[in-house]
């Protein structure tokens, strides 16, 4: 958070203590109560705390073999572009071995799916997934990364890609690399003023004057 | 004895109050605000606003990215501790009945997390029988209560406008946030749908106010559901009345302390509130001249159900047989998708209040309709902070439009794929109606004979079926939907598939959380437990000032109106201790 914007706002009476706001940075972690471990940055209550101690004393689940796979199709699927870095630069594997240890019924179908691809691969090429070349691993995905085209014998493996597909979204565009991809910028200070005048103008609608009028309005230029 | 006590507390209370949420709150705060001495008891943990922080934490600060949990259930940063299952702590259902009971167990109970929408009753919501027949008129109206909704606005501050509705009356508002570009295109599509849509009234401060200076204005980080730790500019009982009372020095706040039953002397008189600790397991007393129940409508009239004695055979509070009857939760029924025209859309900061911005109240006469009872509409939609499940499914879309005017195969992945998220974010779209259902004596929960919980106190059966009168009023909610959607260019990707068989998508009985009606309010002690004043006619000293009391709950969320009463019952305390009538 901008801290001469926290400021200002503090000095208009936004906000009711200074010094509760002024912990209130995005990598601040002194208004915290010390919760079980520092990847778990916001309030967790007792049970809470009991329950993620037991997560986190988990061995793995994984294997080397199947974070490898995992990180190789994490990549595929959110590679690095021009705008952002790629999954395995947001921590998206890390992210599944924890999820698939807070939600068990995604560790079948995962390890199941990730088999399967293997499976497929030795079949066609004699190797694993990870062990094939990168037109090898491209002609697989095709197969498979296309639910109207893909072939009925293959349903499996697209059911299995759509999920991937679907875990992988939400690990990268909830990291922080990927919340600023998407352009979201909210959940922060601000003063809602409406729609943006260009946006309005883009889509042909504008406020009514009962609206102007009542609805809170904050200066454009203060 | 042996080793197995019951601790006495020796301070002897002027109240003792049994949960902390709405009703609970309220009562703490008027009470100890006139110098009363107030035992506040909470069956869930201890809980600090400030110090217990979800407020401005990143998706990332939750290594399941604000998933759901069994412990958390509207997701790891909204404010709620438990929820629709606690361990310990079963209930069971009469066969036949999908009830779902929702319980947050930490101070200040669901008004950490609630909606915030604060919508007072009208003059006809409190005589519907004399309207349609149905149900019972309550024994009070309009005018007893409209003093306290105003006090209540001024004291707790809520935004929204006067439009002068008959049955949507007028307050004491704030400006309300000027509406979202997705509720810009709800507004014209409704009222093309000739639906009306006004300025949602909900209580956070878009100004300071002037009944205190703790509590700062909103800054629009949308996340009132995690409490408003930085500003106290939403509505929570703890923040806005418990703490506040705390500071009174007349509370004592007991939490994880689970009531057993109300203790009454061979008068028939309350006279404390048996409970036991949940951390150490010992069973412990305290009294009380007045013992308030406002545990939520279910655990209070399970309370009392379970407070049987000589006087009060039947449970206290309970010769008219009616407490665990009446139990009506708010209808709901919803539908959402995308709209087309917002894909592609600029990004800026839409994050606004913690809730909709704009609202439809109830704009029809239901004489002209098959159904007795209106509802409300809620609208969502927009740019919304990433979170688990974020954007899944979209193979679903990315092969029906063209991104960027290119028109891709469905699926795929890569640098086209980063592209097609890019695209489609911000343009979903959704709406729910809040109805009323109409009370009946035989929606009901009751002690159940064969189950007790891990305290050793008998737990609740729920026996609750909906109406035709909720189905037919849920299909009206559904094909108002489609036409508001229609209207707007809008595609349904979900709850646009209903019939009778699903009795057109109506949540299950107690699946919207606003549970009333169990203990009710009635001029007749025969078919009543509470006279107007939420005093039990069967007891003097003992109130009861959450949504038990409720005769009916209207196509309004009941919040403002528990405070409005408990704000009422407790000043009746106040004047009856005064008069020695306790």
């Amino acid at each position: 958070m901008d801290r001469r914007k926290s400021l200002k706002l503090i000095a208009t009476g936004a906000v009711a203590a200074p010094a509760v706001i002024a912990g209130c940075t995005t990598d601040d972690k002194k208004t915290e109560v010390a919760a079980v471990d520092p990847k778990f940055n916001l309030d967790r209550n007792p049970a809470e705390i009991e329950n993620e101690k037991r997560l986190l004393a988990m061995d793995k689940f994984f294997t080397d073999h199947e974070m490898v796979t995992i990180a190789i199709l994490s990549d595929i699927i959110i590679p690095k572009d021009d705008v952002s870095g790629s999954a395995t630069d947001a921590k998206v594997p890390e992210f599944i071995e924890f999820i698939v240890k807070d939600m068990p019924d995604h560790q079948t179908p995962l390890r199941g799916g990730l088999r399967w691809l293997d499976m497929q691969c030795v079949t066609r090429y004699n190797n694993a997934f990870k062990d094939c070349t990168k037109e090898q691993q491209i002609e697989l995905i095709d197969l498979i990364a296309y639910p109207k085209k893909a072939k009925p014998e293959m349903a499996q493996g697209v059911s299995f890609f759509n999920k991937m597909r679907d875990m992988v979204a939400t690990g990268f565009y909830t990291s922080q690399i990927g919340v600023k991809d998407i352009g979201y910028i909210g959940n922060t200070v601000n003063q809602w003023n409406g729609v943006p005048d260009d946006v309005l103008k883009q889509y042909g609608l504008s406020y009514t004057d009962k609206e102007l009028k009542e609805c809170i309005s904050f200066d454009k230029n203060p | 004895m042996g080793d197995f006590q019951v601790k006495k507390q020796p301070k002897k209370y002027d109240a003792v109050i049994v949960g902390s949420g709405a009703g609970g709150g309220m009562a703490a705060y008027v009470l100890a605000n006139a110098g009363l001495k107030v035992c506040l008891l909470e069956a869930g943990y201890m809980y600090d606003p400030q110090k217990n922080v979800t407020q401005l934490k990143n998706p990332w600060d939750s290594p399941r990215r604000g998933a759901s949990t069994k412990l958390r259930p509207f997701g790891d940063f909204d404010a709620s501790y438990y929820g629709w299952e606690i361990d310990g702590e079963p209930y069971t259902k009469a066969a036949g009945t999908d009830w779902a009971w929702w319980r947050a167990r930490m101070l200040g109970g669901r008004t950490n997390h609630w909606g915030r929408i604060s919508l007072r009753f009208g003059p006809k919501d409190f005589k519907r029988r004399s309207i349609d027949g149905l149900g019972d008129d309550w024994p009070i109206g309009y005018d007893d209560i409209k003093p306290y909704y105003d006090r209540i606005d001024e004291l707790i501050g809520i935004f929204g406008t006067n439009e002068g509705l008959e049955n949507d009356p007028d307050g004491i508002f704030l400006p309300p946030p000027k509406p979202r570009l997705h509720e810009l295109f709800i507004k014209r599509a409704a009222e093309q749908a000739k639906v009306r849509v006004i300025p949602s009234r909900l209580s956070i401060l878009t100004k300071k106010i002037k009944s205190t200076t703790e509590r700062g204005a909103c800054f629009f980080c949308a996340q009132c559901n995690r409490n408003c730790s930085v500003a106290k500019a939403d509505f929570s009982s703890t923040n806005v009345l418990i703490y506040p009372a705390i500071a009174t020095g007349n509370v004592d706040v007991v939490a994880n302390a689970m009531a057993r039953e109300v203790l009454t002397n061979n008068e028939g008189l309350a006279t404390g509130v048996s409970y036991i600790n949940k951390e150490d397991m010992i069973e412990y007393q305290v009294t009380g001249k007045v013992i308030i129940v406002a545990a939520g409508a279910c655990e209070s009239s399970r309370l009392l159900l379970n407070s049987k004695s000589q006087r009060h055979p039947n449970g206290l509070a309970n010769s008219s047989n009616v407490v665990g009857k009446y139990l009506h939760d708010s209808t709901g029924a919803a539908l959402g998708g995308y709209l087309p025209t917002l894909f592609g859309r600029k990004r800026y900061n839409e994050d606004g209040v913690g809730g909709l911005h704009v609202y439809s109240p109830w704009w029809l006469d239901n004489k002209k309709l098959d159904f007795p009872r209106g509802y409300h509409i809620e609208y969502w939609g927009g740019m919304g902070q990433p979170a688990y499940g974020f954007m899944g499914g979209i193979e679903s879309m990315n092969g029906k439009y063209a991104v960027n005017g290119v028109q891709k195969e469905a699926g795929g992945y890569g640098k086209s794929l980063k592209e097609d998220y890019r695209y489609f974010y911000g343009a979903s779209v959704g709406m729910a109606g809040r109805g009323e259902a109409v009370p009946r004596e035989d929606n009901l929960c009751e002690i159940d004979p064969n189950t007790v919980d891990r305290y050793g106190i008998p737990v609740l059966r729920f026996n609750v079926k909906w109406s035709d009168h909720e189905v037919k009023q849920a299909k009206h909610m559904k094909e108002t939907f489609k036409e508001i959607m229609h209207n707007m260019g809008a595609v349904i990707t979900w709850g646009a598939n209903d019939d009778e068989k699903n009795q057109y998508g109506l949540a299950k009985p107690g699946e919207i959380i606003h549970e009333a009606g169990t203990v009710r309010m009635g001029s007749n002690a025969k078919n009543s437990a509470l006279n107007s004043w939420n005093q039990a006619h069967d007891c003097k000293n003992l109130y009861v000032v959450d949504g038990g009391a409720f005769t009916s709950q209207a196509d309004k969320n009941i919040t403002w109106t528990i405070l409005a009463l408990s704000m009422r019952a407790s000043e009746h305390i106040i004047d009856e201790l005064k008069k020695n009538n306790l």
